[in-house]
């Protein structure tokens, strides 16, 4: 068996995990706190990708920066964070707040037609052309050897700003009053009301937490795989999907070991099977959790009471 | 609601109240008014009736069309009104959210088009030709199958979850069409062509069933009509039996329809599959009628497109469906750009003329509206000149009299380079802001917001109508659901707590 190929694969999957991770997270919470299937989600990933990219362009390019490589990669995960994060709270407050008393399949509607609306837009304002980030001119091929194996600067950007944006969600959600109101809501949303917990001011907080981690996604997938195009949303948009649920939907590290469970499995069928089948890979796997383990990995069985 | 002014005539769920006195509330509303009268009217027509009014519409059409315009107005009208029926059943009545609906669309064609063509599996095994009366009903069974096959891991689960598992399978299924040209058991055998792969199966037969061959654009949208009239008959019956209130219950409470002793899993892949069936007749109509299929007949924006015909004429309503199945298909068709942009532009301010005298009242404030965007519009375009001669110099793409009038009110420079970029986001600004005004903020900012408008659709929507018509049906969903959940047609929900 050849070794040094299986961990550069390991390696790819874990890259591609903790993007998925990042994404699936934000489906997660709002998940657990609306019980809604947040569809435009994807595509909040892919506005972040975009606005990463802009602010980019903005300092130079990714071949002539005229800002030292740190401060214009924080700046560039910064901007993205902020304006996906304003973009998944004024979703909210136009399409979802609406009909938050209407029947469950009111918003999902609506949910599809914001994601519609938002790869649309991202079309007629960006175009159809793929964008190169040139992550690999940016930041450079070197790396470091373990071995035989290498892992490069990108693999350990993308993988501890990842890990990094974990904890600090983690310990927000433990630690924090913010984070014990968003546990409270999406245990009993009308029982934390009445506790006094201002209930939209903790989904507003959701969707932009949610969105933010979206947005940095969408800089590491741009710096990690260097194109970016209007419908990479959708994509990763779905496998994130798959990974919450695989995770258990509503469950933070449910998520994380979704992200990382679907970015591993499609990381080794590209790598030893053909890249082509990968979303069948991934769609098996959703099927197949859903069949044997219906709340996913980490999700506690729903009882449903009257 | 806090300092929003309550509206008396909103129908509140009020306690303690039945369906019955429910409904009684909300008939009382809906006979008020002009559109009350009307609907009034439109229930007390025998749908008979209705149905034969449509019908003969529908077959005049072929005498004033030209073939282009029968195929793009008439036939397509047809095949997407029965792809609404469909998904009616799935989503309008039983409540069921079937994102693989153009799965199973694509899966009706391509079964039809591999039993009805020249194409080549293997390099020896070529050329099925079976009849229509064969693969038609092969294609509507094998997809009704398929329909029940893809429910079924979701069939103990809620509703999000069958969201999931159907919209992963819309995309599964795009993979292996486009993809699917070299597929081979685990790398044993020399590898089967099972879907033609991006270039589809070209050189489909027509529909052969019995003495009937439709070849032309005419043969066809009778063939259609003809259909959907049968699927319409078949499913007003069934709407109507036991099955069809049980589907209905379901959709109200689901708990409470399993505790009174309904089958609640059976029925849900029953209306699925029911519905995957309908889309697999109109996938081996399309088929036909096109002569092939290709991958990107079945992607997610037709999906979304049926979705704006079931929202927008009313789920649950067949006659809403169909109406919302004709709209979205003219809209459909006519922003793309083979149109004429004269035609575009003229039903674009139309209808927001409409809008603005249907929907701005009193009179005053119409007239404010009005007279305000075109003074505005005219200010700007002279201060635009003013700073740059080339900044009204482009050309407006209305043409006419319309053309004239857009000229003199709007700023079309030569090269507007990204301006109409930025323009674009703050007309979703301003259009979002107006929704969360009320009053004379609201009347005060429209005239601006139909500058902006104006301004964007010359300078850019106008230019790429493909894209606009999809912002536009993906807004329409947001929308209808938000201001009008029943559509167009639909019945109002009411609520009883």
């Amino acid at each position: 068996m050849d070794w040094t190929r299986f961990f550069n694969v390991l390696i790819d999957g874990v890259q591609l995990g903790s993007v998925y991770a990042l994404v699936a997270l934000g489906y997660s919470m709002v998940y657990g706190i609306l019980k809604l299937l947040n569809f435009a989600h994807g595509d909040i990933y892919m506005i972040g990708a975009f606005i990463g990219f802009g602010v980019l362009t903005v300092f130079g390019g990714p071949l002539s920066p005229n800002l030292p490589l740190a401060p214009l990669l924080l700046l560039m995960f910064l901007v993205a964070m902020l304006g996906s994060g304003f973009l998944g709270v004024a979703v909210e407050r136009f399409a979802y707040r609406p009909l938050r008393d209407a029947p469950r399949i009111a918003p999902l509607i609506s949910a599809l037609g914001v994601a519609f609306f938002l790869e649309n837009s991202a079309l007629l304002l960006f175009g159809s052309q793929y964008r190169q980030y040139n992550g690999f001119e940016l930041i450079g091929t070197g790396g470091f050897f373990i071995g035989t194996v290498k892992i490069t600067w990108i693999n350990l950007l993308v993988v501890s700003s990842a890990a990094g944006l974990m904890v600090a969600l983690m310990l927000l959600v433990s630690r924090t009053k913010l984070g014990k109101a968003m546990r409270a809501t999406s245990f009993d949303r009308e029982a934390a009301a009445m506790q006094g917990i201002d209930i939209d001011r903790v989904i507003v907080w959701t969707f932009f937490i949610g969105s933010a981690l979206a947005g940095a996604a969408g800089v590491m997938a741009g710096l990690a795989y260097s194109s970016i195009y209007h419908y990479m949303g959708f994509t990763a948009g779905l496998k994130g999907f798959a990974a919450a649920v695989v995770g258990g939907i509503g469950s933070i590290p449910g998520a994380m070991a979704g992200g990382l469970l679907i970015g591993l499995a499609e990381s080794f069928t590209a790598g030893y099977m053909n890249g082509t089948w990968k979303d069948a890979v991934t769609f098996s796997i959703l099927v197949l959790v859903m069949l044997v383990r219906p709340t996913g990995l980490f999700g506690k069985p729903e009882i449903k009471k009257v | 609601m806090a300092g929003k002014r309550q509206n008396p005539d909103e129908i509140t769920p009020r306690i303690g109240a039945d369906e019955w006195v429910g409904r009684e509330q909300e008939l009382r509303l809906a006979r008020r008014g002009v559109t009350g009268w009307a609907r009034s009217l439109v229930e007390r027509i025998p749908a008979v009736v209705w149905l034969a009014v449509f019908l003969g519409i529908a077959a005049l059409l072929p005498l004033l069309m030209n073939t282009g315009d029968l195929n793009r107005y008439g036939l397509n009208v047809a095949i997407f009104a029965l792809l609404a029926l469909g998904l009616n059943v799935a989503v309008g009545w039983t409540g069921l959210l079937d994102l693989g609906y153009v799965a199973f669309f694509g899966f009706g064609a391509y079964t039809y088009a591999l039993l009805s063509s020249p194409h080549c599996f293997t390099d020896t095994a070529c050329g099925v030709h079976w009849p229509g009366w064969a693969t038609v009903p092969i294609a509507v069974a094998a997809t009704a199958l398929l329909g029940l096959l893809v429910g079924l891991p979701s069939r103990r689960l809620s509703g999000d979850y069958l969201a999931i598992v159907t919209l992963f399978f819309a995309q599964l299924f795009l993979t292996v069409a486009a993809n699917g040209d070299r597929v081979s058991a685990l790398g044993l055998t020399g590898g089967v062509n099972l879907t033609g792969g991006p270039n589809g199966v070209p050189e489909v037969d027509p529909i052969e069933i019995f003495f009937i061959r439709p070849t032309t654009v005419e043969a066809y949208y009778f063939f259609t009509l003809a259909a959907l009239v049968v699927v319409a008959a078949v499913l007003w019956f069934l709407i109507r039996s036991r099955t069809g209130r049980a589907w209905t219950s379901l959709r109200e409470d689901e708990l409470a329809a399993e505790l009174m002793g309904m089958p609640v899993n059976s029925l849900k892949l029953l209306a699925f599959s029911i519905g995957a069936g309908i889309a697999g007749l109109a996938g081996a109509i399309l088929a036909a009628e096109q002569t092939g299929v290709f991958p990107g007949n079945f992607d997610l924006s037709i999906l979304i497109t049926i979705y704006a015909m079931v929202i927008l004429g009313g789920a649950g309503s067949m006659p809403g469906v169909v109406l919302g199945a004709i709209v979205i298909t003219v809209v459909f068709e006519v922003l793309s750009p083979t149109t004429n942009p004269d035609k575009i532009s003229l039903m674009f301010y139309g209808a927001i003329l409409v809008a603005l005298l249907v929907k701005v009242r009193p009179l005053w404030r119409l007239a404010f509206v009005l007279g305000g965007t075109v003074l505005l519009g005219y200010v700007t375009h002279t201060i635009a000149h003013a700073i740059s001669a080339s900044a009204t110099q482009g050309q407006v793409v209305s043409g006419g009299w319309l053309g004239d009038a857009i000229e003199s009110i709007a700023v079309v420079p030569l090269d507007p380079g990204d301006w109409p970029k930025y323009a674009y986001v703050a007309l979703i600004v301003a259009v979002l802001a107006l929704t969360r005004l009320d009053g004379w903020r609201r009347t005060l900012l429209m005239p601006p917001t139909l500058v902006l408008t104006v301004f964007v659709w010359e300078n850019l929507l106008l230019l790429q109508p493909t894209v606009t018509r999809f912002i536009l049906f993906g807004a329409l969903l947001v929308v209808m659901v938000a201001v009008r959940p029943q559509g167009l047609l639909g019945k109002p929900r009411v609520e009883i707590v």
